[in-house]
């Protein structure tokens, strides 16, 4: 728990209800960080990938010519 | 002909560490925004952004960091063009906010979540920022462009605010600022 980032919200001396607010934080924080990626952002970045890369061999078809 | 190599290799992983960021990224647009559907429009503008400036990205820092900052700028921009019409939600909040808490120990996630939106955007990111996606102070600072004092006193707001907002004892007699629950709950920015 030390090393926690959140421990250092809950370290100021402060009574059990306040405690209550960080982990309510993580857990709400953790439910959304646990769904599933979008399917579309894995093909956004898919797209600029080969769009970039299609890019770079066109310039590199180019140079070599 | 091995310069292309290279950068293709560091290209990949670029790619593949943004992946590894994109489910924190998300879950911060959504507690900023309390929307789903306004965080991944955001994520989509990180994305897009992100990857036209990856050349100002020095390999080696905090990615997700750079990403934060990226979505948060995003935000922020959004914010200003929409004018008030996003700021003004506090009726919205408000009936969501409507069976009390009360007891501690039993506090929802709904209601939770009702709270933190009603937080002004600077504490809410503030509290985020460190007590849900893992940054230090000094990360939170630099992503928030501001100083690292100013992220601690709006981590404290935040977390009085919450707790008068969830009333759960204790913020009367600890808070910094308990007596600033009016100036709090006027946000009406400009």
């Amino acid at each position: 728990m030390k090393n926690d980032h959140t421990d250092s919200m809950e370290g100021h001396g402060l009574p059990g209800p306040f405690g209550e607010i960080p982990r309510k934080l993580k857990e709400y924080y953790d439910s959304l960080q646990e769904q599933a990626i979008p399917e579309r952002f894995l093909d956004l970045l898919e797209r600029l990938d080969q769009a970039e890369r299609a890019a770079m061999n066109a310039a590199t078809a180019e140079e070599t010519k | 002909m091995m310069a292309a190599e290279v950068e293709t290799e560091t290209d990949k992983d670029f790619k593949r560490t943004m992946l590894g960021c994109l489910g924190s990224l998300r879950a911060f647009g959504v507690s900023l925004t309390g929307r789903h559907d306004r965080a991944d429009d955001l994520v989509q503008d990180t994305i897009m952004k992100a990857w036209a400036k990856k050349s100002s990205f020095e390999p080696g820092t905090n990615m997700k960091a750079w990403l934060f900052t990226i979505l948060r700028n995003e935000f922020y921009s959004q914010v200003r063009k929409a004018g008030r019409e996003i700021q003004d939600s506090e009726g919205f909040y408000t009936e969501q906010l409507a069976t009390n808490p009360g007891q501690y120990g039993a506090l929802d996630l709904q209601d939770f979540k009702a709270a933190l939106e009603k937080l002004p955007d600077d504490q809410r990111e503030a509290i985020i920022l460190i007590g849900a996606s893992g940054f230090s102070y000094e990360e939170a600072a630099e992503i928030c462009q501001c100083a690292i004092g100013t992220i601690k006193s709006r981590v404290n707001r935040a977390r009085t605010r919450l707790a008068e907002l969830l009333n759960v004892e204790g913020e009367a007699d600890y808070g910094p600022d308990s007596g600033s629950l009016a100036v709090t709950t006027r946000t009406f920015v400009g």
